[in-house]
C-alpha cells in the first residue's frame, strides 16, 4: 500500500516536474527589460508623490484588492477564535509565575521599547522607505511578546486586554471601508486617491490617502496578529482539559 | 552559460515547490503537512521576485534614489508578493487551529492513523 503510494507519487511528480520545466523554458528571461506594468506603476507612483512605489500599487493602484486582503485576515482570525474557544469539557487554569533566567528578562525588557518603536516607524513610513502597515504592524505585534518572555503569561496579559485588541482590528477594517466610501462621497470612485493633496514628494504627509490606508491596516495587522497569538498561547499556557474519573 | 542563468531562479522556484509536494505526500504528522504546505507556499514567492527582475535593478523606492537615475525591480510583483505572505500566514494559522482542534478530539496528528480511528 505504501510502496504503491510512493510510486504513484513518483509518477506525477515526475509529469508535474517535466510540465513546470518546461513552463520555465518558455518564460521571458531572468532579468529582462521588458517590464510594462512596473514602468507604469513607477510612472503613476511619481505622479502622486508616493515615493515607495510598492505602498502606492498596494494602497492606491491596487487598494481595492488591499481590501480584500485585509478581510482574509479578519475572516481568518475570527475563524482561530472559533476554532480555538474554551470547549465544555475544559477549564480555565491560572498560568504560574514564571521563573526567567536574569540576563533573558533583562534583555528583553530593554529589546521591548526598541522594538515596539520600530514597528510604530516602520508603520508610519509606509510610504517612504520600504516597509508599511503589514509589516510594521506584525513587527509591533510581536514586541509586547517580549513581555511574554522576560517577564510572565499574568504581565502580557495585564498590558494586553484581549477585548481592546479585538475591537481595534474591527475598528481599523472599518476605518479602511470608511476611507474608501469617503471618496465615494466626494464623487469619485470607491477608494480612489483624490481625495487628499498629494503634498511635497518624499515627506510624511505625502501621497494623499496612502498614508491614511497604510495606518489602517497597520492597526488592523497589529491588533490581529496579537488576537491570533493571545488564542494560541490560551491553549497552552491556560486552557487544561478536565481529568475524567 | 547565459540561457541556464535565464532559467535558473524559475527552477529553483520548481524545486522548492515539488520538495514541498513531497513532504506534504510523505507527511507522519499534520504540523509537519502545515510546514511543507508553506515550504510549497514560499516557491511562488521565488518565482514571483524572479518574473520581476531586472538586471542591475535596486528597490522601487524612490526616497533616496532620483527618478530614472538607475533601473528599479517591477513593483507589481513586489506587491503580489506581499499579499502572498499576508495570505500565507492567515492559511497558516488557520489549518494550525485546525491541528490543535484534532490533536484533541482524536487524540493523534498522524493522518493514517486518523484515517483508522474514523473507519
Amino acid at each position: 500500500m505504501n510502496r504503491l503510494r510512493l510510486w504513484l507519487l513518483a509518477l506525477g511528480g515526475a509529469g508535474l516536474a517535466a510540465l513546470l520545466v518546461a513552463a520555465c523554458l518558455d518564460l521571458p528571461g531572468f532579468g529582462g527589460r521588458r517590464h510594462p506594468y512596473g514602468d507604469r506603476a513607477v510612472h503613476a507612483s511619481l505622479a502622486r508623490h508616493t515615493a515607495n512605489t510598492i505602498a502606492s500599487v498596494n494602497f492606491d493602484q491596487r487598494a481595492y484588492d488591499t481590501l480584500g486582503e485585509m478581510s482574509i485576515l479578519f475572516a481568518a482570525v475570527l475563524g482561530c477564535a472559533v476554532l480555538l474557544r474554551q470547549a465544555r469539557d475544559e477549564h480555565r487554569a491560572r498560568p504560574r509565575p514564571a521563573e526567567v533566567a536574569r540576563p533573558v528578562r533583562r534583555y528583553a525588557l530593554l529589546a521591548l521599547p526598541v522594538a515596539l518603536v520600530t514597528g510604530l516607524y516602520v508603520i508610519a513610513h509606509g510610504q517612504l522607505s520600504p516597509g508599511g502597515g503589514f509589516q510594521g504592524g506584525v513587527v509591533a505585534a510581536t514586541a509586547l511578546h517580549l513581555l511574554y518572555l522576560g517577564a510572565d503569561y499574568s504581565a502580557l496579559e495585564r498590558v494586553r486586554p484581549l477585548g481592546v485588541h479585538e475591537i481595534s482590528d474591527a475598528v481599523a477594517v472599518c476605518a479602511y471601508v470608511v476611507l474608501g466610501l469617503a471618496s465615494v462621497l466626494a464623487g469619485t470612485a470607491f477608494l480612489a486617491n483624490t481625495l487628499l493633496p498629494y503634498g511635497t514628494f518624499n515627506t510624511l504627509s505625502s501621497g494623499g490617502s496612502v498614508p491614511l490606508l497604510n495606518a489602517a491596516v497597520g492597526m488592523e495587522v497589529a491588533s490581529a496578529v496579537v488576537v491570533l497569538l493571545a488564542h494560541f498561547i490560551d491553549q497552552a499556557v491556560e486552557i487544561e482539559e478536565e481529568h475524567r474519573s | 552559460m547565459s540561457t541556464v542563468m535565464h532559467v535558473l531562479p524559475y527552477l529553483v522556484a520548481v524545486y522548492v515547490f515539488l520538495t514541498g509536494c513531497y513532504g506534504l505526500a510523505t507527511s507522519r504528522n499534520l504540523v509537519h503537512a502545515v510546514g511543507c504546505l508553506a515550504v510549497c507556499q514560499s516557491a511562488t514567492y521565488v518565482l514571483l521576485l524572479a518574473v520581476g527582475y531586472r538586471d542591475g535593478g535596486t528597490a522601487p523606492v524612490f526616497s533616496d534614489i532620483r527618478p530614472g537615475s538607475r533601473p528599479v525591480v517591477d513593483p507589481v510583483v513586489q506587491a503580489l508578493t506581499l499579499t502572498d505572505i499576508v495570505v500565507g500566514a492567515t492559511v497558516t494559522a488557520l489549518l494550525l487551529a485546525l491541528v490543535l482542534q484534532i490533536a484533541k478530539r482524536h487524540g493523534t496528528v498522524d493522518p493514517d492513523e486518523l484515517r483508522e480511528l474514523r473507519g
